[in-house]
């Protein structure tokens, strides 16, 4: 029984009881409006600065009450990651449970403490609101509901990557990263909001979120096939891209980037070659158009151009030089970063639909430029910037101041030349790590210990170099000083080469943006060595084309000068890749498809 | 017309009508109806007539992410919106082997009890109004404001908190949050006797509702009775101490019942448990500063977080009595299946049918008041 003191019956003296209650403050009383409580979920307001337009606050609603408006007045640069549409939201919709706060990968979305909005006659939509800094009646109210770190859901931490201990690297050319185990792969994947910067980011627009989603589904094969459908060359991708996915990449705005690269190496290597040729020869037309494309250069550039000419059922040879496939891929890659194995992977998915390549046949040597004019519909000449380009300074013309290009061609090749004792590389971009961490390796194998030192024009906060490139190569031992202009090599009385001198750079550029280096005289130091390498850019060897076909082209401060599909002056050529569009994978493998949609149009107009 | 084809139509007995009780009538809740059959005034048949505010629920969370349905689930009960999330929740936990924090299982029970609070305030505020003592009915509602100020405080909502989700809540409390909430409970501890005064021993009040919609224990099993409708007929069950769930096994508390089944039983039930609520919440005050730690433990990204393939049958005790969630995940996205037991479809459906037989017209509000059915719940 309950301890209430109810009784059966009443009492006489009930009525004269209330009669205290004349005394008492009122239960209900009228309420003024009052702010609400500092943790309100009321109206939104967003962070038109911070926000970068991705969606994923739209993706979360639970009742579609968000749809993201373009605001032409504000940046779109898919590079940066930034777009410029704001979500707005419909209030007839919205249930105002913050879930697209909490979400935000930019933290720029939050609730006020606003709660009152009526809507007037003449603005019959106005429950339908794009929140803006200022709030839904531009009067700045307090921010409400906010994110806070323990309410995010979105996971900044990214899966750790296993690589191996910096001795044990330098022991050999063996690869440097692990690549993620299943779990690791799809809990990476589960990080990705589906936002599609990545996409709109990538030079060859990968399809970076639906080959994520896969992964994330355990469907390896699916990924694939999102993989090939922009990029035959997703085993080298997915080890040494430049990735600008990740640059952009929403979760990277406050916490690390989704592993988008080693995603994509994950799904590479977690399919068969056998499989993964299947997919990548799935939409190849089953006729032959009777058209022949040649191709000059097995790069990554000329046989993305082949993989999709064949795929439409043109007769397409690949010329080369050399006598592997690959192209910079292959020589100037140091095979700790990208094993040729893979390299081969990629080149045998794009033969086995039907490419020929030619190797050991240099155009211009062995065969000359008309004779491929006159028996092929189309020519592409993609051979990359082979040539090392040289500082100049007092000394460089010593034949121990080596080009990197060259002296990584060498190492790739396996051809002997005399190991340094110790080396200077001058330049601070991917090509000057590479050589470096290269023949760190030779050294330490020859000699016991490695000495390598790397000087810079840019300070380490223009840095050209990816900075895990820099923060691997310190930890191989590897000294790297910025802003360093060589002066010049000292070579001694016998001859021999004994070090480099350099100055502590002022400026690299003049007011008009121009490359123009001033040094401090006052700030000169000697680095010993008996190699010095120059690793600070590379320039294409024209000599293919014959004199003649030189004058007729067009060019362009040194390079061939192509419209925007890649198309010469001349009708029969195209152009693509580094010699072109600058030094990177991804952008080669863009400009193959680029050029090979030209070169398909052309061939398909009678 | 031949005269020979002429049949005369079969007619009731002129004394009995039938009558639409409901969906817009003052004496139900909600839009909900009752079609009653009536000899004069008193009950011959009474059959409900849901679907008015029949929603989709069930069905709407099959084609939502998981975390998306804890904006739903509130609005299966608007009275009494915090144990569908809690429940919810708890279900997912554990098809997903997640463990809320111990510092956020505390945060539920408090919660929990606060809606309970402001549940029970409002189901005797609609008794009282049933037997037109409009009053108690103010007093209830204007006490209840001020535990959704609370709410409106922790969870940033008023009615729907939406404040729950898999692995724990969604924020830690606010600063000086507990010494306000135990300003609360002083004051409605200072309102008890009023309410006493006013409602629960108000012979008015008591007179109505003696012997008024009276069930046995053993109907009451019967019909799937539970909370304090069970508790009246003088069964001490609760799922807070015969399944404890959360830390509900580290607080004390009494089960108060009543032996009548009648609806003052039931009110007198209520009645009882404000102030084994108050009880519970201050003793979550005592602990809660001294439980340090996360209020979350982590949980994927919503928008690719799959449930590993599993089912769960979770239940709490809810402020109208046993309110259970099965859900059933085929390690997808979404949910494959989720079945809401709530205790009002039994308590506002078949309880009521049987319980209004045989009584009176005017008692039809006050039965359903006193089983504190909520027909949002019934429809989904």
């Amino acid at each position: 029984m309950s301890d209430i003191p109810y009784k059966d019956k009443g009492s006489i003296l009930g009525p004269i009881k209330t009669l205290g209650f004349f005394a008492r403050k009122a239960v209900t009383e009228k309420l003024e409006p009052r702010p609400a409580a500092g943790n309100y979920r009321g109206f939104h307001v967003n962070d038109w600065e911070v926000c970068i337009g991705c969606s994923t606050c739209q993706k979360v609603c639970d009742n579609a009450a968000i749809t993201m408006v373009k605001i032409p007045s504000l940046p779109d640069d898919p590079v940066k990651g930034v777009r410029n549409e704001r979500p707005a939201i419909d209030y007839g919709r919205c249930c105002w449970c913050g879930l697209c706060v909490d979400i935000c990968p930019t933290s720029s979305l939050s609730l006020t403490t606003e709660y009152v909005h009526t809507c007037r006659e003449d603005e019959l939509d106005s429950y339908f609101i794009l929140p803006d800094p200022k709030g839904i009646h531009d009067e700045h109210f307090p921010k409400g509901w906010a994110k806070t770190a323990d309410a995010d859901l979105v996971d900044l931490q990214r899966q750790p990557m296993e690589e191996m201990e910096p001795a044990e690297r330098l022991k050999s050319f063996d690869e440097v990263v692990e690549g993620f185990t299943d779990q690791q792969a799809i809990i990476e994947a589960s990080r990705c909001v589906q936002c599609g910067m990545c996409h709109d980011s990538c030079p060859t627009h990968m399809h970076a979120p639906e080959y994520i989603r896969a992964i994330w589904e355990g469907n390896t094969e699916g990924a694939v096939r999102q993989i090939y459908r922009s990029n035959p060359f997703s085993h080298v991708c997915g080890r040494v891209c430049t990735h600008r996915c990740e640059t952009a990449c929403s979760i990277g705005r406050r916490g690390e980037p989704v592993a988008i690269r080693w995603l994509k190496r994950y799904a590479m290597d977690s399919v068969s070659d056998l499989r993964i040729r299947e997919i990548a020869a799935e939409g190849k037309v089953d006729y032959l158009s009777g058209k022949k494309v040649a191709i000059i250069g097995a790069g990554p550039a000329g046989l993305t151009a082949a993989f999709d000419l064949i795929k439409r059922g043109h007769e397409v040879t690949v010329y080369e030089a050399l006598d592997k496939p690959g192209g910079m891929t292959r020589y100037g890659i140091p095979e700790y970063r990208l094993p040729y194995d893979r390299l081969d992977a990629d080149v045998a998915v794009i033969t086995s639909l039907g490419v020929k390549i030619q190797y050991n046949s240099r155009i211009g040597a062995d065969i000359s430029i008309s004779e491929l004019e006159r028996n092929h519909d189309a020519v592409l000449v993609a051979i990359g910037l082979q040539k090392g380009r040289s500082t100049r300074i007092p000394g460089s013309d010593h034949k121990q101041v080596k080009k990197a290009v060259a002296l990584l061609r060498k190492i790739t090749q396996g051809k002997a030349f005399n190991v340094p004792h110790s080396a200077v590389v001058i330049g601070g971009g991917n090509v000057a790590m590479d050589i470096a961490r290269s023949l760190a390796r030779l050294q330490q194998e020859k000699y016991g210990e490695a000495r390598i030192t790397v000087t810079a024009l840019e300070d380490f906060d223009h840095f050209l170099a990816d900075p895990e490139e820099v923060k691997e190569a310190r930890e191989e031992g590897i000294e790297i000083l910025d802003s360093r202009g060589p002066k010049q090599c000292v070579i001694n009385d016998n001859g021999q080469l004994t070090g480099l001198i350099t100055l502590r750079v002022v400026s690299i550029f003049d007011e008009d943006g121009r490359f123009a280096p001033r040094y401090d005289d006052s700030d000169e130091q000697i680095h010993p060595a008996d190699m010095v390498v120059e690793a600070i850019g590379q320039m294409t060897d024209i000599s293919l084309f014959g004199d003649e076909l030189t004058e007729r082209l067009e060019w362009n401060r040194g390079r061939l000068r192509v419209d925007d599909n890649g198309r010469t002056s001349e009708p029969w050529l195209w152009s693509a890749g580094d010699m072109v569009s600058g030094p990177d994978v991804v952008h080669a493998v863009a400009d193959g498809h680029r050029v090979a949609a030209s070169i398909e149009q052309h061939l398909a107009t009678p | 017309m031949r005269p020979e084809n002429y049949q005369a139509r079969s007619q009731p007995p002129s004394n009995e009508y039938e009558l639409n009780f409901g969906p817009n009538h003052p004496g139900i809740e909600g839009n909900y109806a009752f079609k009653v059959k009536l000899n004069g005034d008193e009950v011959l048949e009474a059959h409900a007539d849901a679907g008015y505010l029949h929603r989709g629920f069930e069905k709407l969370m099959e084609g939502r992410l998981w975390i998306q349905n804890i904006a739903l689930v509130p609005r299966i009960c608007v009275p009494d919106p915090v144990p569908m999330e809690v429940c919810y929740s708890l279900a997912i936990e554990e098809i997903g082997g997640l463990e809320a924090p111990e510092r956020a299982q505390w945060i539920r029970v408090m919660q929990l009890e606060m809606s309970r609070l402001a549940a029970h305030l409002f189901a005797f505020g609609g008794h009282a109004a049933t037997t037109g003592m409009y009053t108690p009915m103010f007093w209830g509602v204007a006490d209840r404001d001020l535990v959704l100020d609370r709410f409106e405080e922790l969870t940033g909502g008023r009615v729907y908190s939406i404040y729950n989700i898999p692995g724990g809540v969604r924020r830690d409390i606010p600063e000086g949050f507990l010494e306000r909430l135990s300003g609360l409970l002083d004051y409605l501890e200072s309102r008890l006797p009023d309410y006493d005064n006013l409602f629960f021993s108000n012979q008015v009040f008591v007179k109505r509702a003696r012997d008024v919609g009276k069930m046995t224990q053993e109907q009451a099993l019967k019909w799937g009775v539970t909370g304090p409708n069970l508790r009246a007929t003088g069964l001490a069950f609760d799922v807070r101490r015969d399944d404890p769930y959360l830390v509900y096994d580290r607080i004390e508390f009494d089960i108060p019942t009543e032996p009548g089944g009648d609806a003052l039983s039931r009110n007198l039930v209520r009645r009882a448990e404000l102030k084994q609520s108050i009880h519970i919440l201050r003793q979550v005050i005592d602990r809660l500063p001294s439980i340090e730690g996360p209020v979350r433990c982590p949980i994927p990204n919503p928008l690719a977080w799959n449930v590993p393939a599993g089912e769960a049958y979770t239940r709490v005790e809810s402020s109208k009595g046993e309110l259970a969630y099965y859900v059933v995940s085929t390690g997808g996205d979404k949910p494959y299946r989720v079945h809401v037991r709530g205790p009002s479809s039994m308590h506002a459906v078949q309880v009521l049918e049987n319980l209004a037989v045989g009584s009176r017209l005017e008692d039809i509000a006050q039965i359903m008041f006193s089983l504190d059915a909520c027909p949002p719940e019934v429809d989904r």
